[in-house]
């Protein structure tokens, strides 16, 4: 498969919201290059009759009763926010205004 | 003095031999004199109104019903949710963190009456095999402080080693309880995935994370994992399966049993100390009356390639929470998509990056098939053929580490190289079994651990067999010399 180039971190990156230094991005671009070599392995295993597994467990969906429980206050749902107006978490416009 | 175990410290408990403030001072005592640096926070003050509240109950001699764990203080790995307590997970992200609820894990020790002394130094995000992840600093192997108590739990290994709790909880998504014990020469157990509920522990890769205790001895190990195991109304992963009685088997042998020596596991990269103690703990087996067959589970080969993948990329997903609006730190930028970028840019370690980037490229469009999507068909192969081997034996036995602990900065900037410490145990979570590490000799005078490995949900047939081993051996009773040291500070201290 395809080594990863900086364009490809850069890309990456940006996909995950990390911002990455110069530096980093040179250092992770040669070193998950040699990571995804080494996954490679895979590649050469024939899994067509194989389905792949999510879960170990031989569970499907867990239903319960819709129950009303105790939550979070209020007070201590904000009180490791970096940023509220005191009720509500305080966050940037993520819509431009036309 | 801190019991040698959980067994010993009741024993103390109710004969009026010592009282849980005391034992609980001395605990608090040593984890803040650690130099190790085992500890990311202790937390005397709660500790000591847990122990009072033990000794309370103690006196009334309401313990008749209680477990051992009673009054007994206990270490706790820093990416378990604690209320009131602050909860790092080893990151600058969490600097600060004070979780509004504690863990399912935590309340059930909090039910049973134990003291938790504070919160154990780790991997950042429980990413790596040598606790030189953390963003508070590398910890240290008490047998030898030049070298890693490995990870990710390795404050949790060192706290039980070292005595200053008299277990301890770790998680284990690859190995991270049972490398580190291995590293450190103690007993670290992770049950059936399914079995605790993960509830108030910080995610990492969902379909492969298990808490999990480390002990100094077997039985011990069964008591807090009995203390913890079962149905969570807030997890829907843990199985609905009725607790059991782990120590129902602990005495009873491994004569006439049949145990799997699986070859894919003695073929390559092991160290040649690490492969005589292993030999040499095979023959004790059969000396028990054990058969051993040697048994082929080939795809295992290629279980650190599933791994890699899946876990990356489970990782990605559950880190994306982290974006310093909620809660966790916070780089503002001139606006949102760039708040986002700095925050996590400077929250996140190298390898914590590192990983996010390759679970993201594994799970991006075009790549997808090729590599989560192939990783999970061959998730099935490797599961399926333990299911076979398990069809014709009734535990395997294998190395817990191809190595013993290594120099601090070895492998720090080779991360595959950091990744092969994995190779042996991290097939154990793809298949969600249980699997434990107990002290198996020593090479270089550094502890050598052996892995048993069970079927689904056979944990008491796992416990029987690593209990017979630690009857016939004494490897478990070595203490390396920091554990002897902070004894020998508190006899000079009282003179």
């Amino acid at each position: 498969m395809a080594a990863i180039d900086r364009a490809t971190v850069e890309h990456v990156a940006a996909l995950a919201r990390v911002g990455l230094t110069d530096e980093e991005i040179t250092r992770f671009a040669g070193q998950l290059s040699r990571i995804l070599d080494a996954v490679d392995a895979l590649q050469a295993v024939d899994t067509s009759q194989v389905s792949p597994t999510a879960s170990v467990l031989p569970l499907d969906n867990v239903m319960r009763e819709d129950e009303v429980r105790p939550g979070l206050t209020r007070e201590d749902a904000l009180a490791n926010a970096p940023l509220t107006d005191g009720e509500f978490f305080r966050v940037q416009a993520s819509l431009e205004e036309r | 003095m801190i019991p040698g175990s959980i067994a010993e410290a009741a024993a103390l408990l109710r004969e009026r031999k010592t009282s849980s403030r005391e034992l609980t001072q001395e605990a608090v005592r040593r984890a803040k004199a650690d130099t190790h640096n085992a500890w990311l926070h202790v937390c005397e003050e709660r500790a000591l109104v847990q122990a009072d509240a033990a000794d309370q109950k103690l006196a009334r001699d309401e313990h008749s019903a209680a477990t051992p764990l009673l009054g007994v203080p206990w270490a706790c790995k820093d990416i378990i949710g604690t209320r009131g307590v602050p909860t790092t997970a080893g990151s600058r992200m969490l600097e600060g963190y004070v979780p509004p609820y504690s863990a399912t894990v935590v309340s059930r020790l909090d039910g049973h009456g134990a003291v938790m002394i504070g919160k154990t130094n780790l991997d950042e995000f429980a990413m790596g095999s040598s606790t030189e992840n953390s963003a508070y600093g590398a910890a240290r192997n008490p047998w030898d402080p030049a070298r890693v108590p490995g990870g990710s739990s390795g404050g949790s290994a060192i706290a039980v080693a070292a005595e200053h709790a008299v277990y301890a909880l770790g998680t284990d998504t690859g190995g991270s309880i049972r490398q580190p014990a291995s590293l450190c020469g103690v007993v670290g157990f992770k049950p059936t995935y399914g079995r605790i509920s993960r509830y108030g522990v910080v995610a990492f890769a969902s379909s492969l994370d298990q808490v999990g205790p480390f002990t100094r001895t077997v039985e011990d190990a069964a008591i807090v994992t009995e203390a913890l195991m079962g149905a969570d109304v807030h997890d829907a992963t843990t199985m609905p399966l009725p607790v059991e009685d782990l120590r129902r088997d602990l005495g009873r042998g491994v004569k006439g049993l049949r145990l799997g020596v699986p070859r894919e596991f003695f073929a390559h990269g092991m160290e040649p100390g690490v492969d005589a103690a292993l030999r040499a703990a095979l023959t004790v087996y059969e000396s028990l009356g054990a058969e051993l067959v040697e048994v082929s589970l080939p795809s295992t080969d290629q279980g650190l390639a599933v791994y890699y993948l899946i876990q990356p990329a489970e990782a990605s997903a559950n880190l994306a929470r982290y974006d310093g609006i909620r809660f966790g730190k916070r780089v503002e930028g001139p606006d949102l998509v760039e708040t986002y970028r700095r925050t996590r840019g400077q929250g996140f370690g190298p390898e914590v990056k590192r990983r996010i980037i390759l679970g993201t490229y594994a799970l991006s469009s075009g790549y997808y098939d090729a590599y989560y999507a192939k990783a999970q068909k061959v998730r099935t192969l490797v599961k399926r053929e333990f299911d076979e081997v398990f069809g014709r034996v009734d535990a395997l036995l294998t190395p817990t580490s191809p190595g013993v602990a290594f120099p601090i900065g070895e492998k720090v900037d080779d991360p595959l190289s950091m990744y092969l410490n994995d190779a042996f145990t991290l097939p154990v979570n793809i298949a969600g079994l249980p699997g434990i590490s107990i002290p198996c000799g020593f090479s270089d005078g550094l502890p050598v651990g052996l892995q048993v490995i069970a079927g689904s949900f056979k944990e008491a047939m796992l416990l029987r067999v690593a209990a017979a081993y630690e009857r016939a051996t004494e490897h478990h009773k070595a203490r390396p010399p920091a554990a002897v040291s902070s004894t020998r500070s508190r006899a000079e201290s009282r003179s």
